[in-house]
């Protein structure tokens, strides 16, 4: 039993950023996290974008989150050393309606305060990105977009939260919630918990979480996307995020130059998908390969393929974010219901649940020490060969290059062990490594090695995911019988 | 202050085709032959092909994969070659500069020739499209073999091999000696992928079924694989999806083709083929920036060692003798039932016997292979699984040279002969 100030239900981005958020003031909080390592859910597979702010209508909440993020996440990233571009967004029109569209958005885009936006023309858009389509009638050009590395993200933030007091429990999927007095009890396998406040921000679970105190004003209503990453050697085919002139729910199949410096294109958007349909069709690839060969016709084909996820969006019922205190459960604050412009919006989405805090009673004094920015971690691949010479000369683990791909060593992968690392998705988070061209095809056993030796745990123990995940099944030189 | 390395020959890479090479260049004069391989043995990915049937060619012996490295690990030695291990190549220059980092740390490397040996990697699920969840289990044929054989664990025990290449097969029997039951090898090919050898011995023998003209639909499990979905094809080559079936596994490997590892070759800025994926080169081996070759898998795949190593040997040979560059005036390309062809330039002015090769895109009867019209050799059958090596004799390559002159577009043709 233990009786933090706060409890934060999940470790995807917006349950990161708000443990950030509060790490900053004199409370204690506790972060829950079901899965062995994080972010393993909607957070993961996600595309990446920092969206300008423009397709969202006044007045609701993603609109307003979405252009504060904007700015906040710009700032974050810097301060958590975490990869992100401004690399800006192209959104483009090939028909007169499509044009028409672009104007309403363009109109859309100042009222909710979105700075530089321009409509520009096809010339225009074909100077900025030669190889887009020629024909382009008009586009929207929003310089403010960006791209971030979402995992790095959420990782970064939990770490700074550490780093300033939270308390981080994996594997600590929630049970029940109990009003207990003023206090609300949060069950988890291990322990329960007495909590001031609990923060919902469970993501595909949030629906639940809800439930368990009778309120169903949170109904999620998942929509799967597929994405499929391309190899870094066609990175470079297009600068901006290009968006289409979508006229659906969201926001259309896009060309993506991720903060890594691949290209990535997708999604799909599959409405009332299951909560577990983490699956990718041939279906998928064929609508993506079409969709995105008009944006960018000279996009390769599947044989540059090196990656491909599916990944859920947490879409509310009513389509836009569900934030603010539980109308069944005053000690229970909702971030439910976040599809995109989630990322983005996740550090005003952090912002506006401190702000709900304090309106619930939770004194937040600042603490008189804080540390804003967490170290930039070494990554090998980004340094130049002397800089790459000196980390040799001091630390001979830098001289075994074990991903060859993406070229992360031993001594950055030990560092991610250090930092909590368990698993080989957990690795590969962390440093890339398996994330190149071979999919870990060569340094799979070479990591395994390296988990095993620094965990102390036989291969047979050795998960790509956590638990029900093992690699392998069997130790050969155990085997009894004879001539072995 | 980054230490700076002066040899005549750099080789990159110490599987078969490394090996080879750099005791050909050290044979052929070379003084300085340095060897750079990223892994800490020599051998490439022979020391996990612990199978026999290599060495047929070369030594008129079967010999296991090991042993076959360690021939050409032990000539090399005697040669002279310098071996650099735990040495991975970061970065090659066209004016042929290499950054290494090796056990000593970062060095930087002048070299007067270089000999690209990097080999090929597996084409994973992401590359062929594979559909379905990603689960745990799912490993490249080639990694399980490195996990059994090398690490001495067993990835699984009921498995399904989607492709039919031949590291697929020979993982199909290796499993299956260890205990694992392996229950469909589906290729969507009409044909197996891996040599005709290789479905007898390693599927036929142990019962294994070999589905062929199957689509493998999706990979199905949370954490762990728990199944795979085929279907068969029909005439326009669309899977059945009302044949569906699911088999339950544990495990899927892959054994969907192997891609020449052109990273390096791609800094350095030489031109590429992308029929063969490898280095577009000469009759020497010698790719567009002069001074810099290309031989082995990294050149293009090969299904025998064996040739890999007579082709680096002889690649090895002009990389370390101090001739110049060859002229490259005649442009070589494939026709025909022909996939590709390597060399994809010749000099006029070359003196046969030089090799070329090439392979088909589908299986066929009785067929002729044609240099410009000349026919320079026939096939009793061909199949794209194997690769089809003509030594050009001096007389052919007169005729040829008077059918198309000495500038221009030569045509490589593969053609079925009509009964």
């Amino acid at each position: 039993m233990s009786y933090p100030d706060v409890v934060v239900i999940g470790g995807g981005v917006v349950g990161a950023a708000t443990a950030r958020a509060f790490s900053r003031y004199q409370v204690d909080v506790v972060l829950l996290e079901k899965e062995p390592d994080l972010p393993w859910g909607t957070t993961r597979a996600n595309s990446g974008i920092v969206h300008s702010g423009h397709y969202d209508r006044p007045g609701t909440a993603k609109a307003r989150l979405c252009v504060r993020g904007n700015r906040l996440l710009r700032r974050l990233a810097a301060e958590l050393n975490v990869p992100y571009r401004q690399n800006g967004s192209l959104t483009v029109a090939f028909t007169p309606e499509e044009a028409a569209k672009l104007s309403e958005w363009y109109a859309r885009g100042r009222a909710n305060g979105v700075p530089r936006l321009r409509l520009i023309s096809g010339r225009t858009a074909a100077r900025l990105e030669p190889n887009l389509a020629k024909e382009v009638l008009r586009a929207l050009h929003a310089p403010t977009a960006g791209v971030v590395s979402p995992y790095e993200l959420a990782l970064a933030l939990v770490e700074n939260a550490v780093t300033n007091g939270v308390e981080l429990r994996l594997e600590s999927p929630v049970e029940g919630l109990r009003p207990a007095g003023k206090r609300l009890e949060v069950a988890t396998p291990g322990e329960s918990y007495f909590a001031r406040l609990v923060v919902n921000a469970a993501g595909l679970g949030a629906e639940g979480v809800a439930r368990m105190v009778g309120d169903e004003t949170v109904a999620l209503r998942p929509r799967r996307g597929e994405e499929y990453l391309l190899d870094k050697v066609y990175g470079s085919l297009v600068t901006r995020t290009i968006f289409p002139t979508a006229a659906g729910y969201s926001k259309g199949i896009l060309v993506i130059p991720t903060a890594e410096g691949n290209l990535m294109l997708g999604p799909t958007d599959v409405p009332d998908s299951g909560f577990e349909d983490l699956f990718t069709t041939a279906e998928g690839y064929a609508a993506i390969a079409a969709a995105t060969r008009r944006l960018v016709p000279s996009l390769p084909g599947p044989e540059a393929v090196i990656a491909s996820f599916a990944g859920l969006r947490a879409t509310s019922a009513t389509g836009d974010f569900v934030i603010g205190p539980s109308p069944t459960c005053p000690q229970l604050i909702h971030a439910a219901g976040i599809d995109s412009p989630g990322l983005t919006a996740a550090p005003a989405i952090a912002e506006e649940i401190l702000f709900h805090a304090q309106a619930a009673g939770l004194k937040l004094q600042k603490k008189r020490e804080w540390r804003r920015g967490r170290p930039a971690p070494v990554r090998f691949r980004e340094l130049d060969d002397k800089a790459r010479a000196a980390l040799a000369a001091a630390d001979p683990a830098y001289r075994h290059v074990v991903c060859r791909c993406e070229l992360v060593t031993e001594a950055e992968i030990v560092e991610a062990v250090r930092q909590g690392a368990r698993t080989l998705d957990g690795v590969k988070l962390r440093t890339r490594a398996g994330m190149g061209r071979c999919q870990g095809g060569f340094c799979t056993t070479k990591v395994m090695a390296i988990l095993a030796r620094e965990l102390d745990l036989p291969y047979t123990a050795l998960t790509k995911r956590g638990l029900g995940s093992e690699i392998v099944v069997e130790d050969l030189a155990r085997r009894g019988g004879e001539g072995r | 202050m980054i230490p700076l390395l002066s040899v005549d020959v750099a080789v990159i890479g110490a599987g078969p085709a490394g090996l080879a090479a750099a005791t050909a260049a050290r044979q052929a004069g070379a003084e300085r032959v340095a060897v750079f391989e990223r892994l800490g043995e020599p051998g490439g990915i022979l020391p996990q092909c612990i199978h026999n049937g290599f060495g047929l060619h070369v030594f008129q012996e079967e010999l296991t994969g090991p042993e076959y490295a360690e021939r050409f690990v032990v000539q090399a030695r005697e040669a002279g070659v310098e071996f650099w291990l735990n040495s991975m190549v970061l970065s090659l220059s066209a004016e042929r500069r290499l950054s290494v980092m090796s056990p000593q740390g970062l060095v930087h490397v002048e070299a007067a020739r270089v000999v690209l040996a990097m080999g090929c990697r597996e084409r994973t699920g992401p590359n062929i499209l594979l559909g379905g969840a990603r689960p745990a289990g799912v490993f490249t044929a080639g990694t399980a073999q490195r996990l059994v054989n090398v690490e001495g664990y067993l990835p699984g025990r009921e498995v399904v091999i989607v492709g039919s290449g031949d590291i697929g097969l020979i993982m199909a029997r290796r499993l299956t000696l260890e205990g694992a039951r392996v229950k469909a090898v589906v290729e969507l090919l009409p044909y197996p992928g891996g040599l005709a050898r290789n479905v007898r011995q390693c599927l036929e023998d142990f019962g294994i079924p070999l589905r062929l003209a199957h689509a493998t639909l999706s990979v199905e499990g949370r954490r762990r694989v728990s199944g795979v979905v085929i279907a068969p094809l029909d005439e326009t080559g669309r899977p059945v999806l009302s044949r569906a079936e699911q088999i339950p596994c544990d495990t899927v490997l892959l054994s969907v083709g192997l891609i020449p590892e052109n990273e390096l070759s791609r800094q350095a800025g030489l031109e590429l083929d992308p029929r063969t994926g490898g280095a577009a080169v000469d009759e020497r081996g010698e790719t567009s920036i002069p001074g810099i070759f290309a031989c082995g898998n990294v050149l293009q795949v090969h299904d025998l060692v064996d040739y890999v190593t007579a082709e680096a040997s002889a690649v090895g040979r002009w990389a370390g003798s101090s001739q110049a560059s060859g002229s490259r005036e005649l442009a070589l390309v494939p026709g025909g039932n022909a996939r590709y062809v390597v060399p994809q330039r010749l000099s006029a002015g070359l003196v046969p016997p030089f090799t070329i090769s090439t392979r088909v895109q589908r299986p066929a009867g009785a067929s002729v292979v044609r240099l410009g019209g000349v026919v320079i050799a026939r096939r009793a059958v061909v199949r794209p699984a194997e690769m089809i090596r003509v030594d050009v004799k001096p007389g052919d390559w007169t005729k040829v040279l008077a059918e198309v002159g000495s500038e221009g577009c030569l045509r490589l043709e593969v053609e079925e002969e009509r009964p």
